[in-house]
């Protein structure tokens, strides 16, 4: 017996896989609480680390990001808002500094860049407060089903308001039809929400066109566009855009630290969420933390600098991970649109395997089945059902994330193991067996609990 | 001030190779060291010595940063990851 543990917990992890799709809710809940405490102890006795391929979840902290900050944590501690001495000044120059590095970034003027505390902030600023701004004569908002939970919900808290939200559907490629959108507006319209790559399936809204379509009929544009910032080429004056949404640490900047970007000419006006000492502009009231800011400002100049280097090299790792899976294991199926998307976000389908089930299997490889909001609960992803993926390949899907960090040997062995676990997987499946022996899965029914 | 002469400029890159693969991170290590290279290979064909100098300057100021940052890096050390194994 060499390790007793191991042998054990793969017993264990056995029965769940032989349920492929979620017969009894209560009891995979259970079980799926047991197999993550089985991995976490795996781990501690292993005592190595899973490597990371959760970059949409979060990245780590670029060394030049940390570098740039740190005076601010340790020396210049002033209070950037602070007029009166040195302490003060020298917070706010940095700050200025960084606003100017996210403006640079976007293509915007700095003083249309407004410090929040991430995306989510960002986003309820922006929806909440240009609806609520224009109430009086406009009460209708659009946005997608694909956006993200912030986006959703604080659609939802308009709908409370008495506000009228059409959430549109998308094609099965997860793009916006571009025609519904324009028989969506009407006149009462006051704001089009739609983020500019997707958290889950990396699919990129066509922006620009969508900008056109909302400049013409006089409505704003909202983007989140907190997984496109840095890594792919964006022009707020280009698109069109009038709101946009930046986060910190989806571009090797620090937590808890984003933006806002707020046109100035057009103006859009908002109504501020937080009232207090009427920084930024009195959008945002509250101490901007200088630190974060200055982190900020560093991570958007870093991917300026970096962002063709970056993206040559997630492209080249991203095809490297797909075709070595895709040319070992057969029913693959890539999530969103193959040409109009951000490469480092890969959301693959194994068909017969289920997703939850290979994601424990793959213990020593940090990834997930989605966004990292919703991966507690045992539901298919919201996103995976609008771009009409059947509820089982929902229920089979693994995002794998892509980043500056990521090296080859690390997307060769995700590869390989990903390969071997769900031949493993499939091999025990009563599903995979009688597909083989051509049995077309559609045609039985299923008997209802 | 003259030109960096071809020699300060190798001397560099080695430091700065050097100091990258002191990262204890597996991830910031491979990155440091391919992103110098990648760096220095291509600004292999520049001639004009201003920009030389400039480039010889952001490296310095790079290899003060690495220093820095594997410094950090090493106080905070933590488990190695599955790739990262000897």
């Amino acid at each position: 017996m060499l390790s007793p543990g191991k042998t054990i917990s793969s017993r264990l992890l056995r029965p769940a896989s032989w349920l492929p799709f979620r017969l009894c809710p209560e009891r995979t809940a259970v079980s799926s609480m047991q197999k993550e405490l089985i991995k976490k102890h795996e781990l501690e006795k292993d005592e190595l680390r899973p490597l990371y391929m959760d970059f949409q979840a979060t990245t780590p902290m670029d060394p030049r990001v940390l570098d740039a900050m740190l005076p601010f944590q340790v020396n210049y501690y002033g209070n950037p808002h602070s007029r009166t001495h040195a302490y003060g000044w020298e917070s706010e120059t940095a700050m200025e500094t960084a606003r100017k590095q996210v403006a640079d970034l976007i293509g915007a003027d700095p003083r249309e860049i407004i410090f929040t505390s991430g995306a989510t902030e960002s986003n309820n600023m922006a929806i909440k407060g240009v609806a609520r701004f224009y109430q009086a004569k406009k009460r209708h908002v659009i946005t997608t089903q694909t956006e993200h939970k912030c986006v959703l919900d604080s659609c939802r808290i308009l709908e409370a308001e008495g506000f009228e939200v059409t959430y549109l559907p998308v094609q099965n490629n997860g793009l916006l039809d571009l025609q519904l959108l324009e028989a969506s507006i009407r006149p009462e319209t006051s704001l089009v929400s739609v983020m500019t790559v997707n958290n889950e399936i990396g699919v990129k809204q066509p922006i620009k066109e969508i900008g056109q379509i909302c400049r013409s009929k006089g409505v704003f544009l909202h983007t989140d566009a907190a997984q496109a910032v840095g890594k792919i080429p964006i022009s707020v004056s280009d698109w069109k855009v009038d709101l946009m949404s930046i986060s910190g640490h989806k571009i090797y900047g620090p937590k808890g630290v984003g933006a806002l970007y707020v046109q100035r000419r057009p103006r859009v006006r908002l109504e501020p969420l937080q009232n207090g000492g009427g920084q930024e502009r009195g959008l945002r009231s509250g101490t901007v933390p200088t630190p974060l800011a200055v982190g900020l400002g560093a991570a958007c100049s870093i991917s300026q600098k970096e962002m063709e280097y970056d993206h040559q090299r997630v492209s080249m790792l991203a095809n490297r991970l797909v075709q070595k899976i895709m040319s070992e294991i057969p029913d693959v199926v890539m999530n969103g649109d193959p040409e109009q998307r951000y490469p480092g976000c890969i959301n693959l389908s194994f068909a017969y395997v289920e997703g939850e089930s290979l994601l424990m299997a793959l213990k020593d490889v940090a990834l997930s089945s989605g966004s990292a909001c919703t991966s507690a609960s045992l539901e298919p992803s919201y996103v995976l059902r609008a771009i009409g993926a059947d509820e089982d390949l929902a229920h089979s899907s693994i995002r794998f994330g892509i980043g500056r960090f990521t090296t080859e040997q690390e997307v060769d062995y995700t590869a390989e193991k990903c390969i071997h676990h769900v031949r493993r997987l499939r091999e025990m499946s009563p599903l995979w067996e009688m597909v083989q022996e051509g049995i077309d899965l559609k045609s039985i029914k299923w008997t209802q609990h | 001030m003259a030109a960096a002469t071809r020699s300060q400029v190798i001397s560099l890159y080695k430091m700065m190779l050097k100091e990258s693969s002191r990262f204890p991170s597996y991830n910031y290590r491979t990155y440091a060291l391919r992103r110098v290279r990648d760096a220095f290979r291509a600004n292999r064909e520049v001639e004009d010595p201003k920009a030389v100098e400039r480039l010889m300057e952001e490296g310095e100021q790079m290899l003060a940063l690495i220093q820095r940052q594997v410094s950090i890096g090493k106080m905070y050390e933590a488990q190695r990851t599955v790739v990262d194994a000897p």
